[in-house]
């Protein structure tokens, strides 16, 4: 009863009781609610992982939706992945790597106490989730430049609001019986407009897809889309020796292929139907599907493919952002030299975050850009 | 640990209250010593004050739901059309307050925040610092939430519009492609607010499975522990397991009504059926996420008001995780009339079958442990057995409602209604408020007037059937829910669900009151007043800051003979016997299984 008494008596006291005693008087990072380090630390180890496991759940939804669409619309991923690009993703997925390795060791350096190299290593670990996010806005402001947002901010929507009149432009190409020759036409235009703001140019010409074009078409048919033909034959120079030797045509749409070699050909004709059916005839790339060869049924999804890429790659890349305020945060703390081999929870944690938004992004990457 | 074995340990008080009466609720004071405790009994606190706020309001849009239908035509508005669109606007109030305020958090958010450290003989749970911030987050949704469907309600019965709250008049289910291009209702900010407290319970989740696997005492293997631990960790499985598809679908409903991004809306070319899959493979194991850990509470009474040592130990335990493994297989069941395939309908249905299974395990285990007990029918014990009552009811139906040609004739009818409030209402409910009484006296040191706790559960049981038997009737004779007015043949099933729902709320406002009376002069509660052997009860009523002054021996927690009744004043004491088995280090007297 005495110790009852004492202990009740005494708010501060009652914290250490019932303790083994010694190790939480010499460690001020154990909680009062825990006997040991260790037992902290698997505890909070168990939690992150647990906490993990509800991002991949979070994330398990919009795999689903992603196989819901692909399985039972597979013509629209394999139309509308040509619109990414493979190379900015690829370099992406390995920027992420390496910063995941430095993760790694910067959690090994923190368990031996190594305050400097840690703090280099998360140093470096911030930059490259820094420079993913740049490739990425990079990506996106050309998604953006060509209307490729998802939702009505999409030209493959039917509600889109824009100059574009996508719906209209479907309609007209369905009735006039027009196939993806006019889209891919108008995909050239599409690349030169781009092409002479000075935006670099691989970025863009990829993504001047035929389908992509295909609204742009009846733009082009009003006043202010319609390209000058003094624009056409500068821009096509400018593109051709970007567009020609460094992209593979195995990833490249080859409505814009087509825009850049035959360019002198097609630009002529600019919105009629010949040019590029003459030039995907001759370029033979049976793998890759041009807007009008979509199932009708297809052709109103298209706005889907892009709605569920934003989707996983937001809510990647708010996980990314939220990893570099985690990093910076470690990376403060570490800075004090708190953590050594008694205390690196906090960083070990972290490390098990990153590699998660890492791990989501390995799944992300082929799914999205690797399409066949 | 070495405080396992210290001598002393049996020297539990007595009385309730320390002689200096140091507890939990007066170690510190001041509004900002509640706001930023980190003690997980007064988050639990602080819990119960929110959630019960939220069942006051959802209860409260449950009787004007009732007074609307209780006779044909409009009832609360004069014109036709304002009467059908203020009811709209509150069965979506009740239905999303009780379900997503108060339903899934009341167990776990308030009794498991409060008990299970204490189960556990811990200090505190795991995290302590995400269990203050779940609370927050939990009131930020909720204020969210409240907002919008209040607004709703009030612009329906009076034309005010409040500053950005249309409402909500889609029921809590959300369905597309009504929820995301129709509705003229504030859809998103009210499936914001849902997102939102998806966070509370994740973190709560998190916490509880953390606490479970590593705060357990020396002595306490998994086949240790009360069986309301079961209950909460097989809750938090589902919890972290399910919340998070919840987040990403309604994190897509709000981009498909903001940017029309085209997943659901059929005329966008998406599928609002896979809403219904993505919707339902949450909110089916969330209805587990609510029968749980009432089943772990109904668990802890039946065995201490029968005196005895719980029966079938492990098939509850297993029951518990079976239940929240199936439950993730049976969504599809929401979406028999939806256009599955009829392959997809029979596999959802023989699943929805086999949850049967662990349901009727746990009942016929808290049957045969009442079988031959001393029973006492404290008011506890009255919710427990009305729980099993009803539940039976509940579940059977439940498997009409499985059957696939049944379904057909039932979906979307009063039938379904009444199922789900036999299980929500009917057991939940029971279950949270019995479980309430049961550690009430452990909370707050003082006892209710257990007269008045009686007479409420005796009246509660008898309104709580009265409204919804006879809704089994009307629903099987075709009366479909969600519709604000009727045929004339359903008139008499809605006039006696009325008056039924008028006696439970005139009961529950009983229960209330009889709390708050006994707060204020209540009688001292001893430190175990119902002889229960969970390490809760082997510290002071209430409870110091740290919980126990040492930690506690770990037994049996169903070896009830360790006990003997002193008086009511004193409550139940440790024998000699137990008291020397402590001494001597051989208290561990557990055979379980
Ligand atoms: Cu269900």
């Amino acid at each position: 009863m005495s110790s009852i008494s004492t202990n009740l008596g005494d708010p501060n006291d009652g914290h250490g009781h019932g303790h083994g005693g010694h190790a939480h008087s010499h460690n001020p990072f154990l909680a009062h609610h825990f006997d040991t380090p260790e037992q902290q630390f698997t505890t909070g180890k168990l939690g992150m992982w647990v906490f993990l496991g509800t991002e991949l759940l979070m994330f398990g939804g919009l795999f689903c939706a992603y196989a819901v669409y692909r399985h039972n619309h597979p013509e629209v991923f394999m139309y509308a992945h040509t619109y990414l690009d493979k190379w900015w993703g690829a370099v992406n997925t390995v920027v992420l790597l390496v910063s995941s390795f430095t993760m790694a060791w910067g959690v090994r350096a923190a368990q031996l106490g190594q305050k400097g190299l840690l703090c280099v290593l998360l140093v470096l670990t911030l930059l490259g989730g820094a420079g993913f996010m740049v490739i990425k806005g990079i990506e996106y402001k050309a998604k953006w430049e060509h209307h490729l947002f998802p939702g009505r901010l999409n030209v493959y929507n039917k509600d889109y609001a824009g100059p574009e009149k996508p719906g209209e432009a479907h309609d007209t190409h369905g009735a006039a019986g027009v196939s993806h020759g006019a889209a891919a036409a108008q995909g050239h235009d599409h690349a030169h407009d781009t092409g002479v703001a000075g935006k670099p140019v691989v970025e863009h010409a990829n993504l001047a897809t035929g389908a992509e074009a295909a609204p742009r078409s009846e733009g082009a048919e009003t006043a202010p889309q319609a390209p000058k033909p003094g624009e056409h034959a500068e821009v096509a120079a400018m593109a051709k020796p970007v567009d020609g030797p460094k992209i593979p045509v195995s990833f490249f749409d080859p409505n814009s292929l087509g825009a850049a070699s035959d360019a002198a050909k097609i630009v002529p004709k600019s919105g009629g139907p010949a040019g590029l059916a003459a030039s995907e005839a001759a370029h033979g790339h049976a793998a890759h599907m041009a807007y009008g060869d979509l199932p009708a049924r297809d052709k109103v999804r298209v706005n889907t493919f892009f709605s569920i890429y934003f989707m996983m790659t937001g809510l990647h890349g708010v996980h990314v952002v939220v990893g570099m305020g985690l990093i910076a945060w470690i990376l403060i703390k570490g800075a004090t030299g708190i953590f050594g081999p008694s205390y690196y929870t906090p960083v070990d944690l972290v490390g098990l975050y990153w590699h998660l938004v890492d791990l989501i992004w390995i799944f992300l990457f082929p799914l999205l850009y690797l399409i066949h | 640990m070495s405080a396992i074995t210290t001598p002393n340990q049996f020297d539990v008080p007595a009385k309730g209250n320390e002689p200096h009466g140091h507890n939990y609720l007066n170690h510190s004071k001041g509004i900002l010593s509640w706001m930023f405790t980190l003690d997980h009994k007064r988050i639990g606190l602080m819990y119960m004050a929110l959630v019960l706020f939220a069942f006051f309001l959802g209860g409260t849009f449950a009787m004007l739901l009732r007074t609307e239908l209780i006779a044909e035509g409009p009832t609360l508005l004069a014109d036709k059309t304002q009467a059908w669109n203020l009811y709209n606007h509150m069965f979506s109030l009740h239905g999303a307050v009780m379900v997503f305020l108060f339903i899934i958090p009341a167990v776990p958010a308030i009794l498991g925040n409060f008990i299970l450290p204490m189960q556990l003989g811990a200090k505190d749970v795991a995290f302590p610092r995400l269990n203050l911030l779940s609370l927050y987050v939990y009131a930020a949704g909720a204020a969210f939430f409240l907002y919008v469907l209040l607004s709703g309600v009030i612009n329906a019965w009076t034309g005010y519009t409040m500053p950005g709250g249309f409402g909500l008049d889609t029921g809590w289910t959300f369905y597309t492609p009504y929820s995301s291009s129709k509705s003229m209702s504030s859809v998103i900010p009210a499936t914001g607010g849902a997102f939102i407290l998806g966070f509370s319970s994740i973190l709560t989740g998190v916490n509880f499975i953390a606490s479970i696997h590593t705060l357990r005492p020396k002595g306490m293997g998994w086949f240790d522990m009360p069986l309301f631990l079961w209950g909460l960790y097989a809750t938090s499985i589902i919890q972290i397991l399910a919340t998070p598809v919840l987040a990403i679908t309604l994190m897509l409903l709000i981009a498909e009504r903001a940017m029309g991004i085209g997943i659901f809306d059929p005329a966008l070319g998406g599928d609002p059926v896979l809403y219904q899959h993505f919707f339902w493979f949450y909110s089916h194991p969330a209805v587990y996420i609510m029968i749980l850990p009432a089943m772990g509470v109904i668990s802890e009474i039946i065995s201490t008001f029968s005196r005895r040592h719980i029966f079938g130990y492990t098939f509850i335990a297993y029951s518990s995780i079976a239940i929240a493994l199936l439950g993730f297989l049976v969504w599809g069941h929401h979406m028999f009339t939806s256009g599955q395939s009829a392959l997809t309908n029979v596999a959802f249905s023989l699943i929805t079958f086999s949850v049967a299974i662990p349901s009727a395990i746990k009942v016929f285990n808290w049957v045969t442990t009442m079988y031959k007990g001393s029973i006492r029918l404290e008011t506890p014990m009255l919710y427990g057995i009305g729980f099993i009552w009803m539940f039976s009811i509940g579940g059977l139906t439940g498997i009409f409602l499985a059957a696939l040609s049944v379904d057909i004739h039932m979906h979307d009818t009063y039938f379904v209604v009444a199922h789900f409030h036999y299980v929500m209402v009917g057991s939940m409910l029971f279950a949270f408020i019995g479980g309430m009484n049961y550690w009430f006296p452990k909370m707050f040191g003082k006892m209710y007037n257990e007269r008045v706790a009686a007479f409420a559960a005796i009246l509660l049981f008898i309104g709580f059937n009265l409204t919804f038997f006879i809704q089994f009737v009307a629903g099987s004779h075709g009366m479909p829910r969600r519709y604000a007015n009727y045929p004339v043949q359903f008139v008499s099933h809605h006039y006696w669900s009325t008056i039924g729902a008028y006696i439970m709320g005139l009961s529950l406002v009983i229960v209330l009151f009889n709390w708050v009376a006994a707060l204020l002069n209540g009688k001292k509660a001893p430190a175990n007043p119902w002889g229960s052997n969970t390490l809760e009860w082997q510290s002071a009523s209430p409870p110091p800051h740290d919980n126990f002054p040492t930690t506690p021996v770990v037994t049996d927690p169903y070896d009830l003979d360790r006990w003997r009744y002193v008086s009511d004043d004193e409550g139940w004491v440790l024998t000699d016997e137990a008291k020397a088995a402590i001494a001597a280090g051989t208290a561990r007297t557990g055979q379980l299984h």
